[in-house]
């Protein structure tokens, strides 16, 4: 006896944001051997599901809401030489498709960092709504991607000892949602 | 518009006190360009004396940058690198890295040299230290090699090639400086 079991693809309707305790964002790259990691901490998530099936997903922080474990750090962050905050003074993803085959999905978009727009796409896992404490559904959503930080802008290098670059290019930026339904 | 100017150079009739005094004649309108000459003065950083009040030459430089709205660096090249007092009051004046009155300052740099290269490591490392000062760096340079043929007896810059370059590398300064304004309105 064979089960054909039918794979979700839709997305569950309705205006869906971020619990601001539950949810993270942040990025990793490598420094000097090592990984280097930081947060945002504010910033706003909302997921958007028509009737229809079709949706839309933004995520917005303000460069000054990075956080990383050094003051000098976060400084040097937020200058040119990086985020370039006072130019540049918030950090924005908007999508332009969403696919869900189960429990994976994928999130097509336009990401914009230090003023500079690029294509990205990210790609991660998604949970079923699931009543919180408060009544409200609550949903997981666990996205990723890396991206080459030079493709916007931000090219800061340092020379190790070695003749090895200080700090890579690559950059992982990772998003864990918990979006609770409006 | 106000460019502080500093000179890396302490000597009195400096080649890159003199490209500054030539910057000084290249300025748009409405621009003017204020030599800074308190390098000699401030003393070895360390970090016991760096408390409120600052010293007397810490605080005219840090009070220097804060009033003005660009900043137009000369640098000559010590050992393939930027002299020692200049980093010195660099290093004064970034602290703390956080608040410093360079931070998001814009900032151009150009250099001299008696040799043929016009100072060209030095003013890379100089972009390098700026930038992690937070500072916004201004992309260009102005190389004026062989510095001692470069100045007629008055310290007036005579190469027409060079004096168009230092005169981009102003324009670009201001032209970063009035945008950072328009941020801010």
């Amino acid at each position: 006896m064979s089960t054909l079991t039918q794979t979700q693809e839709a997305l569950p309707t309705g205006t869906w944001r971020e619990d601001p305790v539950h949810s993270h964002v942040g990025f990793e790259l490598g420094y000097s051997g090592g990984t280097f990691r930081g947060t945002f901490s504010p910033f706003q998530a909302a997921l958007q599901v028509n009737e229809d099936g079709s949706g839309s997903l933004v995520g917005e922080a303000r460069a000054d809401s990075v956080h990383v474990l050094d003051e000098n750090l976060t400084a040097h962050l937020l200058a040119p030489d990086f985020f370039d905050a006072e130019r540049a003074p918030l950090l924005r993803f908007e999508s332009t498709a969403i696919r869900r085959a189960g429990s994976d999905v994928t999130v097509a978009g336009e990401l914009t960092l230090k003023g500079v727009t690029a294509p990205v796409e990210l790609s991660g896992t998604i949970g079923e709504p699931t009543p919180g404490p408060s009544g409200a559904d609550r949903l997981p959503i666990h996205l990723e991607t890396t991206i080459d930080r030079r493709a916007f802008g931000i090219d800061w290098q340092m020379e190790l000892p070695n003749g090895e670059p200080a700090l890579a290019y690559d950059v992982k930026l990772a998003a864990d949602l918990f979006l609770v339904k409006e | 518009m106000k460019v502080l100017a500093i000179s890396g150079s302490l000597r009195r009739d400096s080649h890159n006190t003199s490209l500054l005094h030539a910057a000084a004649e290249l300025l748009p309108e409405g621009v003017e360009l204020e030599l800074w000459d308190g390098l000699k003065a401030v003393p070895p950083y360390d970090e016991d004396d760096d408390i409120v009040p600052a010293p007397a030459a810490v605080a005219d430089l840090r009070a220097a940058i804060a009033g003005a709205d660009a900043i137009l660096f000369a640098t000559p090249e010590y050992n393939h690198s930027i002299p020692g007092q200049l980093k010195n009051a660099l290093d004064w004046a970034s602290r703390p890295l956080a608040t410093n009155p360079l931070r998001n300052k814009p900032v151009a740099v150009v250099g001299a040299s008696m040799g043929a290269f016009g100072a060209v490591w030095a003013q890379a490392e100089l972009r390098k230290v700026l930038g992690a000062t937070g500072a916004r760096v201004v992309d260009a340079e102005v190389a004026v090699g062989h510095a001692h043929n470069r100045f007629d007896a008055h310290g007036r810059l005579t190469d027409e090639e060079l004096r168009e370059q230092l005169a981009e590398v102003v324009q670009a300064l201001v032209t970063v400086t009035e945008a950072r304004d328009l941020v801010a309105a």
